[in-house]
């Protein structure tokens, strides 16, 4: 049971799985609340096409992807508000295009070395202590903006319109959010791989929001149920020996079908508790006037 | 019956002032030449068509609509300078009934620029949120999911929210769409109220016969201000129709105007192959 952990690289992939679970929870319950899941799915595309692009001009990878990210996300976001294209127009055309741009460069220039479907799918092997230091670094930047802002974050969430009109600077708002994803999908990349973070972002706050009716307790369990999710995808994927990005999505999806079936019994339950109560008396008017 | 007590506001003091407004969204104007005045202490009904800047008028006031000629003044400081602190309670229709937050959290919003990165409620503001909620009636429904709660509550949720900063005007978009006759009339009773204790209450309209008519100032609008004043004054065959751009015959009962729906063609009346005017409608009861 323990014998994993006598490798390094696996000490190493699943704190690093743990750190980018926990990371991809917590901001995906903005995400998914502002229903901008699109975003996520959106910007980790487009982020492959910067990869592509630092290793081709010989870049810090890390630099490369995220001033690309971060361009992408603002230009998501910008775009979005132009009343004529809308959010997922503007998705659609920047991230594809971006994702297009990677893989026509990949295609141009076959004598590549490096692998890139660990960028793609994960590869936990790959986890180096640079990456780990990253991880580290936006999770806490991330756990320190969404507590200061957190009542920012709880408007815009809520009502970005009416908020605006209360006073809070919903735009800014939502481009800090834009770069803080951009952040967590590049240093997520080499765990859960471009394709599958997407889902990463969605699966906890949705099991989350199953559970609590609360914004605070979602946020929490959220991030949480990322963690967990992140760490036993790792473990289970070192022994069926499957890429960590599909097997940590796979775990999540279990844990959302898990988390569907409590939730019905509950709703159930209540449902067939209901039965028992007093129903009040109906009065039937039976429509003998034949006019309506 | 409304409030029992006699509306009255203070002409001599002027809370918002709306000079030659001309205003709208990008680059398109909705309001032209919008001149108004509300005193402290008024209760003000917008009536008009949709699209005819109703809301606009609003977003004026908070500030937030693009003013390309004139000005907005609230408690005498240009919007343009400096955003006004005012309550708003949006449409009912446009809240997210499925987010996950408590009755306190909606109402606590209502603090947030107030110290906008810190991420507790101060004493002071908890000690507001729960006053506001308890003389609102909703302070046992704190810790309830908004969803929770029927049309009335939910509608005393954001209430709350609005007054919650010690404000002194509350602007509501169609506080009364969408919800019963009863929770209507709660809403009408608890605006009164509020107005009674000195809160200047602007709010949109589409119904005519059972809230408009019911205020003590109504203001029809179309785009530019058709006609501002009481009710009995204001809601004729003649302003609503120009208002509209349509006919709207009004009759008078009892001392009060009341906008009459004539039966479509296609309906009742219809199938039993009379025509419009044998529906009941008097000619000489229109004005």
């Amino acid at each position: 049971m323990f014998e994993p952990f006598h490798y390094e690289f696996f000490v190493n992939g699943i704190v690093a799985a743990g750190l980018a679970g926990a990371l991809t929870g917590l901001v995906g319950v903005y995400i998914v609340l502002r229903k901008m899941a699109y975003i996520g799915h959106g910007l980790s595309h487009a982020i492959f096409g910067g990869a592509v692009v630092s290793f081709v001009m010989s870049i810090n990878f890390f630099l490369g992807a995220s001033v690309w990210g971060f361009f992408s996300a603002l230009l998501i976001t910008l775009t979005a508000r132009k009343r004529t294209i809308g959010a997922d127009a503007a998705i659609g055309i920047v991230t594809t295009a971006s994702f297009a741009l990677g893989i026509a460069i990949i295609s141009k220039y076959k004598t590549f070395t490096r692998s890139f479907d660990a960028a793609l799918f994960g590869n936990v092997l790959g986890v180096s202590d640079g990456d780990l230091l990253a991880l580290a670094l936006v999770l806490s930047v991330t756990v320190f903006t969404v507590f200061v802002g957190y009542k920012l974050f709880l408007f815009t969430a809520f009502d970005s319109e009416v908020g605006r009109l209360y006073g809070v600077p919903t735009g800014w708002v939502d481009i800090m959010f834009s770069l803080i994803l951009a952040a967590t999908i590049v240093v997520s990349m080499q765990v859960l791989g471009v394709t599958l973070i997407a889902a990463n972002v969605v699966i906890p706050p949705i099991i989350a929001r199953m559970i609590t009716n609360s914004f605070k307790r979602m946020i929490l369990l959220s991030t949480i149920v990322g963690s967990i999710n992140g760490i036993v995808g790792i473990y289970v994927s070192y022994y069926i020996d499957v890429a960590s990005g599909a097997t940590i999505v796979l775990v999540g999806s279990t844990l959302f079908v898990l988390a569907l079936m409590y939730n019905t019994i509950r709703t159930r339950h209540h449902g067939i508790w209901s039965h028992f109560r007093k129903k009040p008396a109906i009065t039937r008017i039976p429509f003998s006037s034949g006019r309506l | 019956m409304l409030h029992p007590l006699p509306h009255s506001p203070s002409y001599i003091d002027p809370i918002v002032s709306i000079e030659t407004l001309t205003g709208g969204y990008n680059g398109e104007s909705v309001l032209e030449s919008v001149d108004l005045t509300i005193s402290r202490g008024d209760f003000v009904g917008l009536v008009g068509p949709s699209g005819s800047g109703k809301t606009s008028l609003l977003k004026a006031i908070l500030g937030t609509l693009d003013v390309y000629d004139g000005r907005v003044l609230v408690k005498g400081v240009d919007t343009s300078v400096r955003r006004p602190r005012v309550g708003y309670v949006p449409q009912l229709e446009t809240i997210d009934w499925d987010f996950p937050v408590t009755v306190e959290e909606v109402v606590m919003m209502g603090c947030t620029m107030n110290f906008p990165l810190f991420p507790w409620a101060t004493g002071a503001q908890r000690k507001s949120a729960a006053q506001m909620m308890e003389n609102l009636g909703i302070y046992s429904l704190a810790k309830r999911h908004i969803r929770d709660l029927s049309g009335g509550q939910q509608q005393r949720i954001f209430l709350a929210r609005a007054l919650v900063g010690d404000q002194a005007i509350l602007l509501l978009d169609e506080p009364t769409s969408g919800v019963d006759i009863k929770t209507r009339d709660d809403i009408m009773h608890l605006l009164h109220e509020l107005n009674h204790q000195g809160i200047t209450v602007i709010m949109t309209t589409h119904e005519i016969n059972s809230v408009a008519a019911h205020l003590p100032r109504v203001v029809c609008l179309n785009g530019r201000i058709i006609a501002d004043g009481p009710p009995s004054k204001v809601l004729t065959t003649e302003i609503l129709t120009e208002t509209y751009g349509g006919p709207m015959p009004v009759i008078h009962h009892n001392g009060m105007a009341i906008v009459v729906e004539r039966p479509h063609r296609f309906g009742y009346h219809a199938r039993k192959g009379e025509d419009q005017d044998s529906a009941g409608l008097e000619h000489q009861d229109i004005v």
